[in-house]
């Protein structure tokens, strides 16, 4: 027969709409509403996984994010996604899902034999074990990992896509059991802006598992009416199947939604998730509470259940969880499972009570009404069973003493619950301080930090009543905080709640003796009451040292079922009260998150903008390969039918020497300083003089950081007598940028200079060679661009097709050369024009690869020399420096460690013997000479130098005057290579400059 | 993420902003500090836990250096100023 444990009748679920699903290759049906575990129970499979260091058999023990065993793998293909929770899967008609961390099979796992080993394999073994000898740690580390970890995530792409949304609202309610609508309702009725997000796929929370009813019907029936009218009102937004995982500084809340989890695959307009990042001006936490199990022997086989688990599957899912049950609990709220799984059909044999007055009257008469036999002031001292639960052995217990003589009952389900731990996660997040509940035995929110209130079972209450009266009394006081009139709304009508009795602390049953069974603390991990204990034995007295040493808590469940019995068992080893050991912080988080959900749209070419000069297109139609420099697009070189990349290079640099050349300069920073403090501005940002730059010159500017050491160069042109106008190198631009305002407006606010980025404002190409004069002159409308009219560092004003542009004549290849700077607009049609002008003087198209070389042959610098190890004085720029006043950097290159004696100095190099010189050697003296060895300066910048004919190359080298002219071994340890290099000057091809001066 | 009160702007997030530094301290007088003082200046920083005044840039708003009172320990912003003028005075946001 199908489904075996449904129930004929009842629960919330259709079904009319049969869904057929595999689990490990099995067919299997279920109903639309189930989980993928109510599924697996109904079909009476109790087995999903392994445990992560044993393998022993995990079963299904809870309801939600606090499951602990049944991870499973959901999806197949590039689509599969491990290590989910299958309380959380919503079954879908064709689902696949698979168990992990087993091999061969689930129920056959050669891993196993870590169980029979585990004498061997207590706390921290593996650090105590393979730490001898030192260095085979990584071998043995590979073997550990491979053997130890959960589920494989696919090595596919992922197919679907995912979202990211940015919220803001006046109150953020996460959460919507009873507390949660009620505070919504509160709030949202007051006129604020509401955001309301629950995890599950129906609201309602608790209310989908108990028996409360409100305004006379049934509690989840109330809950949608509520959700749908709230989600009905203009400022409000609710989400369902959004987990709220993040608390971040200033009420940022971070929420992942899963829209399309529940379905094979998304719809083709669909993200598979969405984070939204939502900055509410006030919180409330309707985070609920779970169920904490109880530590004994056998605690972990499969059939032993939390009892609010075993409640939620027998109400919401009509699903029996077992045939014979057990219920062991110390508190009266967990006797509703007995009337659940009775109404599911499950024969209740006993309830199991260590109080040694048991439960208040109204929950006694729940096991009573089931004909549940009571056992009060005793306890299930072990779990009897091979692959699963077959007996509870049942000793009476008193003060802490355990009656060594118990009986066996039988039954392949048990339910535990050792009270409830309000979910604090967020709250704690947020800062706030967690307080010790005496009597409830729980952390409950304490002192709050920020715009947050937690309530209901978020902060430990427990009656229906009062969860709903609390809830619409946060909501009142959130909205009301925000800003907005608000009054707690009247909550719908329930019964009063219970009579109860006070619960009783038990954080550990003792072990019977004989019973060899392991009491397990941490299911995830295998971490049981005895590794707890001799943690805190080796003194590992800190509750965050047990945590890291046991791995206690810190499985993909967080620790939610395990932390709280963990601590009280180290507390009680230590003779400390609980509160003094405290808990580990919790951090986000809350739940596990796909990178895939973090990332959003942020993947592959979108991980970051990528932006194109306005000459972009047309050098991409001239045939040119394009490739980054930083975050700019640039045309690297421009090849011809059949030609490398490396002939091209060559041909283009050599054309620029032996004719003319044209290249894109757009993506230089440029930045316009202006006002009658200019030019003493410039003098105190650079190391140059500027007060006596005349109109129309350009200088080459050095800029420091206020360390000494060289932040940037460029061109500064004064364009008129309060107005400069100052490129900087592409890659530093922003940060050239920001430095520039910051010594205007913070270190001398007193100078009237305003700084314009026109960076996005100006294209630029450049011109280069011997020719380039006459191409310029037949390009502009009739100026002189004779020598006189515009000597070397000279600067114009002149119309290029009609444009107005501004020429300066700057070389960065040491030829005779020019740069013309036009609205970035009309750049096309000005590099046209240049173009058209050229043909006569057979002007090339070069690109960023041509001007290194020609930039390297000359000697001239770029971010590879300039790389914030090297000073001013390291190129010979201490020409160019001011002697007087002060500038940014001046004073700090008094450092002895800046002594020019002990520094590095610029040089070219020449290879000597035909071979590349590889990029990032080191020199030394001999290259056979294993290391150390003295390393005499490094390599900076190589290439191939087509006018040279030879391989050449820019280095920093000690005692450069003595080395000049001698040899010494560029050396790659990395790529083992080497090669003889000549030391040279620096500018390796017209040094006396002659070029561009003519 | 902080939400920074940007004094010219209104409240905006973090990512709108770049960190500059230690803003308690001030460039001393070139002429007449000695090198050592000098080199303190350029290296030495104090790492407070708790209230610690520091540059921020509206990079991506208004482009304004500002002064942001943050306590280090918790993130919170307590305040923030204008480049100039006094940090305590009216208009701290």
């Amino acid at each position: 027969m199908s489904q075996p444990y449904r129930a004929a009748n009842g629960g919330l679920i259709d079904r009319s709409r049969a869904l057929r699903f595999r689990f490990d290759g099995v067919g299997y049906e279920g109903f639309a509403g189930d989980s993928l575990a109510s599924a697996l129970l109904a079909n009476g499979v109790r087995v999903v996984g392994r445990s992560f260091k044993y393998h022993r058999r995990r079963g299904i023990v809870g309801l939600g994010h606090e499951e602990p065993g049944a991870l499973v793998r959901v999806g197949r293909g590039a689509r599969a996604e491990p290590n989910l929770r299958a309380p959380q899967v919503e079954l879908y008609d064709g689902l696949h899902a698979q168990s992990q961390n087993r091999w061969p099979s689930l129920h056959f796992d050669v891993g196993g034999v870590n169980d029979l080993l585990s004498r061997f394999l207590p706390a921290g073994f593996y650090y105590k074990t393979f730490m001898w000898p030192r260095w085979a740690w990584m071998r043995y580390e590979a073997v550990i990992r491979a053997a130890a970890g959960l589920g494989r995530a696919p090595a596919e792409p992922d197919p679907d896509g995912y979202a990211k949304r940015y919220a803001h609202c006046d109150v953020l309610v996460a959460g919507a059991g009873g507390a949660g609508l009620m505070a919504a309702f509160a709030a949202a009725r007051a006129g604020a802006r509401v955001m309301l997000v629950d995890e599950q796929p129906h609201p309602g929370g608790w209310l989908r598992r108990s028996a409360d009813a409100i305004d006379g019907g049934p509690g989840h029936a109330w809950a949608r009416r509520a959700w749908d009218e709230l989600a009905a009102m203009p400022n409000v937004r609710a989400v369902s199947r959004a987990t709220a995982f993040g608390y971040y500084d200033d009420d940022l809340v971070a929420v992942c939604e899963r829209v399309a989890d529940h379905v094979p695959a998304p719809a083709a307009h669909q993200p598979r998730q969405r984070v939204w990042w939502v900055r509410a001006r006030q919180v409330v936490l309707a985070t609920g509470a779970i169920e904490r199990p109880l530590v004994f022997a056998g605690n972990d086989l499969p059939g032993v259940m939390l009892a609010s688990a075993a409640t939620g599957y027998a109400r919401e899912h009509a699903v029996a969880p077992g045939r014979r049950a057990v219920l062991f609990a110390n508190n009266d709220a967990a006797y509703d499972a007995v009337a659940a799984l009775a109404g599911a059909g499950v024969d209740v044999r006993a309830v199991v009570d260590p109080r040694r007055d048991g439960a208040a009257a109204p929950a006694r008469a729940l096991a009573v009404a089931a004909g549940a036999e009571i056992a009060n002031g005793a306890v299930v001292a072990a779990a009897r069973g091979g692959r699963r639960l077959e007996a509870v052995s049942v000793h009476r217990f008193a003060d802490g003493r355990l009656d060594p003589a118990g009986r066996l009952l039988d039954c392949d389900l048990l339910c535990v619950s050792g009270g409830h731990n309000p979910t604090v996660h967020l709250f704690s997040q947020s800062l706030g301080r967690l307080r010790f509940d005496e009597t409830e035995a729980c952390f409950v929110p304490g002192e709050s930090f920020r715009a947050e209130r937690s309530c209901g079972a978020a902060r430990g209450l427990t009656a229906l009543d009062a969860c709903l009266l609390d809830g619409a009394r946060a909501g009142a006081d959130a909205a009301a905080c925000a800003g907005f009139a608000a009054r707690a709304p009247e909550p719908p009508a329930v019964a009063a709640a219970p009579e109860h009795a006070p619960p009783l602390a038990l954080w550990e049953v003792p072990r019977p003796r004989g019973t060899r069974a392991k009491s397990f603390v941490d299911l995830q991990n295998d971490v049981t009451a005895d590794d707890v204990r001799l943690a805190a034995r080796e003194n590992y007295r800190s509750v965050e040292h047990l945590k890291r040493y046991t791995t206690l808590g810190m499985g993909t469940d967080q620790g939610r079922t395990s932390n709280v019995n963990g601590l009280a068992i180290l507390a009680q080893t230590l003779g400390r009260p609980i509160p003094d050991v405290g808990t580990t912080t919790f951090r986000p988080p809350y739940a596990p998150v796909t990178l895939g959900a973090l990332a959003g749209l942020e993947t592959g070419a979108h991980i970051e903008p990528v932006r194109r000069g306005p000459l972009h297109r047309w050098q991409l139609r001239a045939g040119a390969v394009m490739h980054n420099v930083g975050p700019w697009q640039r045309a690297r070189y421009f090849p011809r039918d059949g030609e490398s990349m490396r002939e091209a290079v060559a041909r283009e640099a050599r054309h620029v020497r032996e004719a003319v050349g044209i290249t894109d300069v757009s993506t230089f920073g440029k930045v316009d300083v202006r006002g009658r403090d200019a030019a003493e501005f410039l003098e105190r940002v650079t190391i140059n003089r500027f007060k006596n730059l005349r109109v129309n010159r350009c200088r080459y500017h050095v800029m420091l950081r206020e360390d000494g050491f060289v932040m940037d160069d460029g061109t500064t042109t004064r364009v008129d007598e309060h107005a400069f106008y100052m490129t900087t190198t592409t890659a530093a631009a922003g940060a050239v940028m920001s430095h520039l305002e910051f010594c205007a407006q913070a270190l001398w606010p007193e100078l009237h200079v305003h700084l314009t980025s026109v960076s996005d404002q100006w294209g630029g190409l450049a011109l280069a060679g011997p020719r380039s004069r006459e191409v310029l002159a037949a390009a502009v409308d009739g100026a002189d661009v004779s020598n006189d009219a515009l000597p070397f560092m000279g600067s114009m004003q002149a119309r290029i097709a009609g444009v107005e542009v501004r020429v300066f004549r700057i070389t960065f290849s040491g030829e005779l050369g020019f740069e013309v700077h036009m609205p970035a607009g009309h750049a096309v049609t000005v590099w046209e024009r240049v173009r058209d002008a050229g043909r006569a003087f057979g002007l090339g198209l070069y690109g960023t690869e041509a001007m290194a070389v020609l930039r390297i042959e000359k000697g001239h610098v770029v971010h590879a020399e300039l790389d914030g190890r090297t000073l001013a004085a390291d190129f010979g720029f201490e020409r160019m420096m001011r002697k007087d006043g002060d500038f940014i950097g001046r004073r700090a290159l008094e450092r002895e460690a800046f002594d020019p004696a002990r520094r590095r100095r610029f040089v070219g190099l020449r290879s000597t013997a035909g071979k590349p010189i590889p990029a990032g050697a080191h020199l030394v003296w001999n290259p056979t000479t294993p290391p150390p060895v003295h390393v005499y300066g490094h390599v900076t910048s190589t290439c191939w130098s087509p006018n040279l004919a030879c391989h050449v190359g820019l280095a920093l080298v000690e005692d450069a005057e003595l080395w000049t002219g001698r040899t010494l071994y560029a050396v790659s340890p990395l790529a083992r290579t080497s090669a003889e290099v000549l030391i040279t000057e620096p500018a390796m091809i017209d040094p006396k400059g002659a070029r561009a001066r003519g | 993420m902080i939400l920074i009160p940007c004094p010219h702007c209104g409240p905006r997030a973090q990512i709108e902003f770049s960190y500059g530094g230690d803003a308690t301290v001030t460039r001393p007088d070139p002429l007449t500090t000695d090198t050592r003082a000098w080199l303190d200046h350029v290296y030495l920083r104090d790492n407070p836990r708790g209230p610690h005044l520091e540059w921020w840039q509206h990079v991506g708003g208004c482009r304004a250096w500002i002064r942001v009172r943050r306590d280090t320990a918790t993130h919170r912003v307590l305040g923030a100023w204008p480049a100039t003028g006094d940090v305590d005075a009216e208009g701290g946001a």
